[in-house]
C-alpha cells in the first residue's frame, strides 16, 4: 500500500471486572489513556471508529469524551470487532479521509457462557433451544479433531494455559494474575472436553483504545511510533470448520486465519520466521494450538514440540501471549483485538516490564478469530523518529 | 411415545420419515450438487438458487466429539436446572455424502466415543413440557 499507517497513542483499561464503570466508560477510559500517550486532544481526532459485543454504541462515547461532531462508525464484527475498527482506521488514513484516527473496541459481559441468537447468525431457532449453539463445544469439537488427525496431546493443552497463566501474573492490567500449577489446570472440571476448566478463557470486561495516523506524520506527535505493515481481516470460505455450523462440507477449506495471514505477511513483505512477539487468538488452549499453524508458524503437529521445549514461552524463539492472552486476560469481545496490538506496542518499545521479550524485538505480530468465521490480522513494526 | 401417535419434533423440517424410520433431511444444489444441511435457498458453494430437497440417511461414523458439561443459558430450553442437568454428548457425524452433521449423541460416556465409530439416526426427547410432554430431538447413538 501506498501510505503506511502508524500507532502514536495507546491507552487501556485494565481487565477483569470493574464494577463501578460501564463497558463504554471503560472504553472513554482507553481512549483518553491513548490520546494522553500521543499528546494529542479528542477534538483533534477526525474519524474514529469502535465498537461492543453487547455494551452499547461506540458512538454514544462522544458523550463521555466530547461532542465534536467527528465521524464516528460504530463496527460489529464479534471477536474481531477490534480488528476490523482497526482496518477501518487504516483505511481511512490511507484515503486521506483524516490525519489522525481512533480505533477502540471494550466489552462488560456478564458471567458465564455466552449465549448467542440463533436468527442472528441466520440459524433455525432449534439449534439453540438444543443446545448446540455454544462456542466452547465449537472449541472443543474443533480441539478433538485436530489432536486426531496430528496427534497433539493433552499435556499440550496444559502446557498453554500454564504458560498464559504465568505470563498474566507479569501483567498488571490482567485479570487472572495468580499463577496456576501444572496439577490445577489438568484436574479443573471438564467443561467441554478435551477442554477443562482454566483452558478456556471467561467473558469479561475491558477496553482499548488506539491513536492512528500516516507514518510520515507520526514524528510530530511522538519519538516513537509503531508502523502497521500490515492490517488484514478475511471471512470464511466455503467449506471451513466454523463455529455455530449444523454441518461441514464433505471437502475442506482452509480457515479464514489462514487467508488472513497469507494477505498480511504478503502485504508487509515479512515471512513467518522474521516475527520475534506475536499474540494469537487464545480462547482456549486448543485454539492456541491451532492458530500457531494456521498463522504459519509452524507445521501441523509440531506443536507438541515447541511446546515442550519452551519455544513459546518469553525467552523462547516464539513469545506467543506475553500479556496472558484471553486466558488470564478475560474476553471483553470487542476489546480483545485491540488488547494484542497494546501489548505487542509496549514490547516493540521495550517498555514490557518483568514480561519484555529480550533482543529488543523489532516485529511483532497479532491475530483474533471470531463468528461467525472472521479473522483479523495485524503486523507491526517499531520506529524511532 | 406410542407407535401410532406422532412424535412432537422441535424440528420437523429436519427430519422424514421413511420406511424404516427416520432420516435427516437437507438440501442439494442443482447447479453444482452441493449438499447442505439444513436446506436452504441458495447454494453457499455456488451461489446458485435452485437447491431441492434432498435426503442426508441415518447412518454415518462419528468425525469429532465433546461432552457438554455445563448447563447451557437460554435459548437451550430442556427445562432442565442447574440440579438437573445432565451432561449430553455433541458431535459432527460424517455422513455417506461426506458432508458432517453436527447432532447431540445419546452417550455422554467418553469411554463410549471414539472417532470413526459408526453411529444411527434416533429420536431423542430432550425436553419435558409441563404438562408432561416429550419434545423430540434427533441424535445420534453409537451401534453397539
Amino acid at each position: 500500500m501506498s501510505t503506511e499507517v502508524a500507532i502514536i497513542g495507546i491507552g487501556i483499561h485494565p481487565f477483569g471486572r470493574t464494577d463501578q464503570l460501564t463497558g463504554l466508560e471503560q472504553g472513554a477510559f482507553a481512549v483518553r489513556a491513548a490520546l494522553r500517550d500521543a499528546g494529542v486532544a479528542w477534538s483533534d481526532i477526525g474519524v474514529a471508529f469502535g465498537g461492543s459485543y453487547e455494551s452499547g454504541n461506540a458512538d454514544s462515547m462522544a458523550t463521555l469524551l466530547g461532542l465534536t461532531g467527528l465521524p464516528f462508525i460504530n463496527v460489529a464484527n464479534g471477536c474481531a470487532t477490534g480488528g476490523s475498527a482497526l482496518m477501518s482506521a487504516v483505511s481511512a488514513i490511507r484515503s486521506g479521509m483524516a490525519e489522525l484516527a481512533v480505533a477502540v473496541g471494550f466489552d462488560k459481559h456478564p458471567r458465564g457462557a455466552f449465549n448467542p441468537k440463533p436468527a442472528d447468525y441466520g440459524l433455525g431457532e432449534w439449534y439453540g433451544q438444543t443446545g448446540l449453539m455454544l462456542t466452547t463445544q465449537f472449541f472443543a469439537l474443533k480441539a478433538r479433531r485436530y489432536m486426531h488427525e496430528y496427534g497433539i496431546s493433552e499435556d499440550a493443552l496444559v502446557r498453554v494455559a500454564h504458560r498464559a497463566f504465568r505470563n498474566g501474573a507479569l501483567n498488571s492490567n490482567a485479570w487472572r494474575r495468580r499463577e496456576l500449577s501444572y496439577e490445577e489446570i489438568a484436574a479443573s472440571a471438564p467443561v467441554n472436553l478435551p477442554l477443562r476448566k482454566y483452558m478456556l478463557c471467561s467473558p469479561a470486561e475491558g477496553g482499548v483504545g488506539l491513536v492512528l495516523c500516516g507514518a510520515d506524520r507520526a514524528r510530530r506527535y511522538t519519538s516513537r511510533s509503531v508502523a502497521l505493515r500490515a492490517a488484514t481481516v478475511r471471512t470464511r470460505l466455503f467449506g471451513s470448520f466454523e463455529v455455530f455450523s449444523p454441518s461441514l462440507a464433505a471437502t475442506q477449506a482452509p480457515a479464514p486465519t489462514v487467508t488472513a495471514a497469507r494477505a498480511a505477511f504478503e502485504e508487509a513483505g515479512v515471512a513467518p520466521n522474521e516475527i520475534e512477539v506475536l499474540q494469537l487468538q487464545d480462547t482456549d488452549s486448543a485454539t492456541e494450538i491451532i492458530h500457531m499453524a494456521e498463522n504459519g508458524f509452524c507445521q501441523d503437529g509440531e506443536q507438541e514440540r515447541l511446546l515442550q521445549a519452551g519455544e513459546t514461552e518469553i525467552g523462547g524463539r516464539l513469545p506467543i501471549n506475553t500479556d496472558g492472552g484471553c486466558l488470564a486476560n478475560g474476553e471483553p469481545i470487542g476489546a480483545s483485538g485491540l488488547r494484542q496490538v497494546f501489548e505487542i506496542c509496549l514490547q516493540l518499545h521495550g517498555q514490557a516490564g518483568p514480561r519484555q521479550v529480550p533482543g529488543n524485538p523489532r516485529l511483532g505480530y497479532t491475530h483474533v478469530y471470531g463468528a461467525p468465521g472472521v479473522s483479523a490480522v495485524t503486523i507491526l513494526e517499531r520506529r524511532f523518529a | 411415545m406410542h407407535n401410532d401417535e406422532a412424535p412432537e419434533l422441535v424440528c420437523p423440517e429436519l427430519l422424514r420419515r421413511t420406511a424404516s424410520g427416520w432420516s435427516l433431511l437437507g438440501g442439494r444444489c442443482a447447479s453444482c450438487g452441493e449438499i447442505c444441511f439444513p436446506a436452504q435457498r441458495s447454494c453457499a458453494k455456488c451461489c446458485g438458487t435452485s437447491v431441492a430437497a434432498w435426503e442426508i440417511g441415518d447412518r454415518g461414523t462419528l468425525w469429532s466429539w465433546t461432552i457438554q458439561g455445563f448447563l447451557p443459558k437460554s435459548p437451550y430450553d430442556s427445562g432442565e436446572t442447574e440440579s438437573t442437568f445432565r451432561p449430553y454428548g455433541v458431535g459432527y457425524v460424517q455422513m455417506p455424502s461426506g458432508l458432517k452433521v453436527e447432532s447431540r449423541l445419546t452417550v455422554s460416556d467418553p469411554r463410549r466415543l471414539q472417532i470413526g465409530a459408526p453411529m444411527a439416526l434416533i429420536l431423542q426427547p430432550y425436553r419435558t413440557k409441563p404438562d408432561g410432554h416429550q419434545v423430540f430431538t434427533f441424535a445420534f447413538e453409537p451401534i453397539a
